[in-house]
């Protein structure tokens, strides 16, 4: 059994790991987080230049043509790092969307340009508060002229295509939409987590270019949404490690009634909480990477575990490296608050916690040997 | 990334495999299978004869304590064959739940610390399952502070070398079944409590050895209290230098934590069904949004805790050592069985009171959970002592502030008022 990634894969994640602590300090994050950009324009041409953003994008599509575990690898760290870029977005869902069900044209189109990052996709598909279900969807294509509008969409305003959920004849379809053509326009959201962009993008007779399936798009955004869940899973584990990290030597360095605060059993069991959580975290994303990497008919229950466990664990770690920070940690100043806002942003992407839960315990029900999971 | 057998690990598990489908005894599995996590559960035949049975069986055949070397019954086998055999093993494993202390703490330690011919006379028949033993280590006084015991072993008047213990030992599993076990005792109070320690074995027929049975707070008893009453132990029984007990007992320790792999149950597989099958007036308790979130939270511990599991042995595949990381295991198993337990008598109800099998919703095993779990997070170390393992050696955390360090042994206050 090798239930670990490769040498390899280690290496990369070394590698992955360099290089964002070169280009991707606290201080690029505040710099976004502080308004000066929409994200961070030299990190993400650098991501795509070391061939990060097309790891799993095959060569023929100007890919690196590693795999999803490379991605996994790359993810965690992308997530360590809470890098403001719109890898999410890009890679884990437009790209794939289009590897799993665009046309050869549409991949030779768009695939290199992700790959490199000349292009920023997202996926838009909800619409406004509550659980995005099939029936809310209200956004409309009729003779390839797509209405209506999406919120929040995810680097909605930076993105230069979407692949938009809307209803053509009663049923969802999805569509490739340029969002730089006519009949867009968006607003930039104020976020709990400005680090990562959201817009309301509005559609009036944008033109769209059916993807897939007519009628198919549905259970085409299910598929690809667990394909991005396992990913994102990647890059809570990373930020989950990363705040307790910062706990554990914040509690070393800081003294209180003549000892270091980390001496202290409350503080020490807090912490020892936060490795429990981020270690089972841990276990159940790399589940989700066998899962992705082998296309195990598991994958729809590893993908809803790897994800609730993940959510669960960056916002427990996030929140109590505040708490062992004390006062400071509550300080503009002090880098806690930017895991603090990506943990419970990346909790509402893709869905929130409670649509998660519900996912996994449908699909528990559907794999028969549910006790499986034991 | 996968869950594959290596080439040299297919062919062991292929061996293991056919030797337990030729040996094994058929005719329990059904009854092993629906045993509890105390007993094993067999109500047709003798369980202590049926486990003795087996254990012979694999000792004849080369199966007996896998990780042991052969000279003294074992297989010599490599840690990931010890897993392997595990899984192989299966339910069968309840088989040896009698032997779990004698071959995975008081064995090796023997082995670390005893003379060769000691060695060669204990360590077979403890293999074959012709002895149990058990591992006398905490005290009223000394529980997770076990440093903190009192049990004094004394030389003898006599100038025979002999030594005399007296004292109390509490929470040793099946002491009652023991034939032998291993004892740790003070025999300097005058240095500090971690330095005036000394390690025996000793025979449990000894004269002035009084086991008695705790009756627990589930009303079973699995553990004893054991007296020691003027119990003279030769000095050829001693393991280790005198006032060499602590390292002697940390050998045991550690070796409980390479016994890695079988995994803690958490009751969620049965909870899951249960949930699937219980009606109520609004439909199937798993229709209920407020159940399937709490299901979800307890389905990602069971699956973090199985796949934490896997990386272990594929970090002990690629010949690492197991480390104090392996602690989340009981803490996370003994919690959540807890709450789950509380969780699964509330869908019951006001008949969720009810423990009778006979009776009670899934033959009340949700209600035996309830009732045993509290020992889950207490034995083997407290949930407390396991965080703070995991904040000091995983995490690098200092230790306590110890003000019983660099003080005599007897001048360590006694009592928390006045």
């Amino acid at each position: 059994m090798n239930f670990d990634f490769s040498d390899e894969q280690k290496q990369l994640r070394d590698q992955a790991r360099r290089f964002l602590a070169d280009k991707c300090p606290p201080s690029a994050v505040r710099a976004v987080l502080e308004g000066g950009q929409a994200y961070d324009r030299d990190l993400w041409v650098g991501l795509g230049e070391m061939g990060f953003l097309g790891a799993a994008i095959p060569e023929e599509y100007g890919g690196v043509g590693l795999g999803h575990l490379e991605l996994c690898v790359i993810a965690e760290e992308l997530g360590r790092a809470i890098a403001p870029v719109p890898v999410a977005s890009s890679i884990y869902l437009a790209a794939e969307f289009l590897m799993a069900a665009g046309s050869e044209a549409q991949k030779q189109a768009w695939l290199p340009k992700l790959a490199s990052g000349e292009t920023i996709g997202t996926f838009a598909y909800g619409e406004g508060l509550g659980r995005v279900t099939e029936k809310s969807i209200k956004a409309s294509v009729s003779g390839g002229k797509l209405s209506g509008a999406k919120t929040p969409v995810a680097d909605g305003d930076i993105a230069h295509l979407a692949v938009v959920a809307a209803r053509e004849g009663g049923k969802v379809s999805l569509y490739l939409v340029d969002l730089t053509g006519p009949g867009v326009t968006r607003a930039t959201l104020d976020t709990i987590d400005p680090t990562r962009g959201q817009a309301t993008v509005t559609f009036k007779d944008a033109s769209a270019e059916l993807l897939g399936v007519a009628g198919d798009g549905w259970r085409l955004a299910a598929e690809v949404m667990d394909r991005a869940a396992i990913l994102l899973a990647f890059e809570q584990v990373g930020g989950s490690d990363r705040a307790l990290e910062m706990g554990r030597d914040y509690a070393l360095d800081r003294m209180a009634f003549g000892r270091p605060i980390g001496s202290f059993q409350a503080v020490k069991h807090m912490l020892a909480d936060m490795y429990v959580a981020a270690t089972l975290a841990r276990s159940n994303a790399y589940y989700g990477a066998w899962a992705l990497s082998t296309g195990s008919s598991e994958l729809p229950v590893a993908a809803a575990t790897a994800r609730v466990s993940a959510t669960q664990a960056f916002q427990h770690c996030s929140k109590n490296n505040i708490q062992v920070h004390g006062g400071m940690g509550f300080t503009w100043a002090f880098d806690c608050h930017l895991f603090y806002r990506r943990s419970n942003g990346l909790a509402l992407a893709l869905g929130s916690q409670s649509t998660w839960e519900d996912l996994l315990i449908d699909r528990l029900r559907q794999r028969n040997d549910a006790p499986a999971a034991a | 990334m996968n869950f594959d057998d290596t080439p040299e690990e297919a062919a062991f598990r292929a061996t293991a495999r056919a030797w337990i489908e030729a040996n094994a005894p058929r005719e329990l599995e059904a009854e092993l299978k629906m045993g509890g996590f105390a007993s094993n559960g067999l109500k047709s035949v003798d369980p202590m004869a049926a486990a003795k049975a087996w254990q012979k069986k694999k000792k004849d055949a080369g199966w007996a304590c896998l990780h042991w070397p052969t000279e003294y019954g074992g297989r010599g086998a490599t840690p990931i064959e010890r897993v392997i055999w595990g899984q192989e093993e299966g339910v069968y494993g309840a088989l040896s739940g009698l032997f779990i202390i004698g071959h995975g703490m008081c064995g090796p330690t023997v082995m670390a610390w005893a003379d060769e011919a000691t060695k060669e006379r204990l360590l077979p028949p403890l293999a074959a399952g012709e002895h149990i033993w058990c591992q006398l280590f905490s005290e009223p006084a000394g529980g997770s502070d076990l440093a903190g015991l009192r049990t004094a072993a004394v030389p003898a008047t006599d100038g025979s070398g002999d030594w005399i213990i007296n004292g109390q030992k509490i929470w040793t599993s099946g002491a009652q079944h023991s034939d032998y076990g291993i004892v740790i005792t003070r025999t300097d109070p005058n240095v500090p409590k971690h330095k005036g320690l000394t390690m025996f074995w000793l025979d449990m027929k000894s004269p002035g050895i009084d086991v008695r049975p705790i009756k627990q707070a589930n009303g079973q008893s699995g553990f004893n209290e054991v007296y020691f009453t003027d119990v003279r132990i030769p000095d050829s029984q001693r393991l280790g230098a005198v006032g060499q007990g602590w390292s002697v007992s940390l050998t045991t320790l550690m070796n409980e934590r390479l016994s890695i792999g079988s995994g803690m149950p958490t009751g969620f597989p049965e909870l899951f069904d249960f949930c699937m099958n219980l009606q109520t007036e609004d439909g199937l308790a798993i229709d209920d949004r407020s159940v399937r979130s709490r299901l979800a939270g307890y389905a990602v511990k069971a699956s973090g805790l199985k796949y934490t599991g896997m990386r272990a042995i594929s970090a002990l595949s690629k010949g690492e050592t197991p480390g104090p990381e392996n602690s989340i295991g009981k803490l996370v198993a003994g919690a959540t069985m807890q709450e789950l337990a509380m969780f699964a008598l509330d869908l019951q109800g006001q008949g969720g009171v009810v423990s009778d099998p006979e009776i009670a919703a899934a033959g009340a095993r949700f209600q035996a959970m309830l009732l045993r779990s509290p020992a889950t997070r207490v034995e083997g170390g407290t949930d407390e002592i396991l965080r703070n393992i995991i904040a000091e050696r995983v995490l690098g955390l200092p230790g306590d502030i110890r003000v019983d360090k660099d003080v005599a042994f007897k001048d360590i206050p006694t009592s928390g008022r006045g």
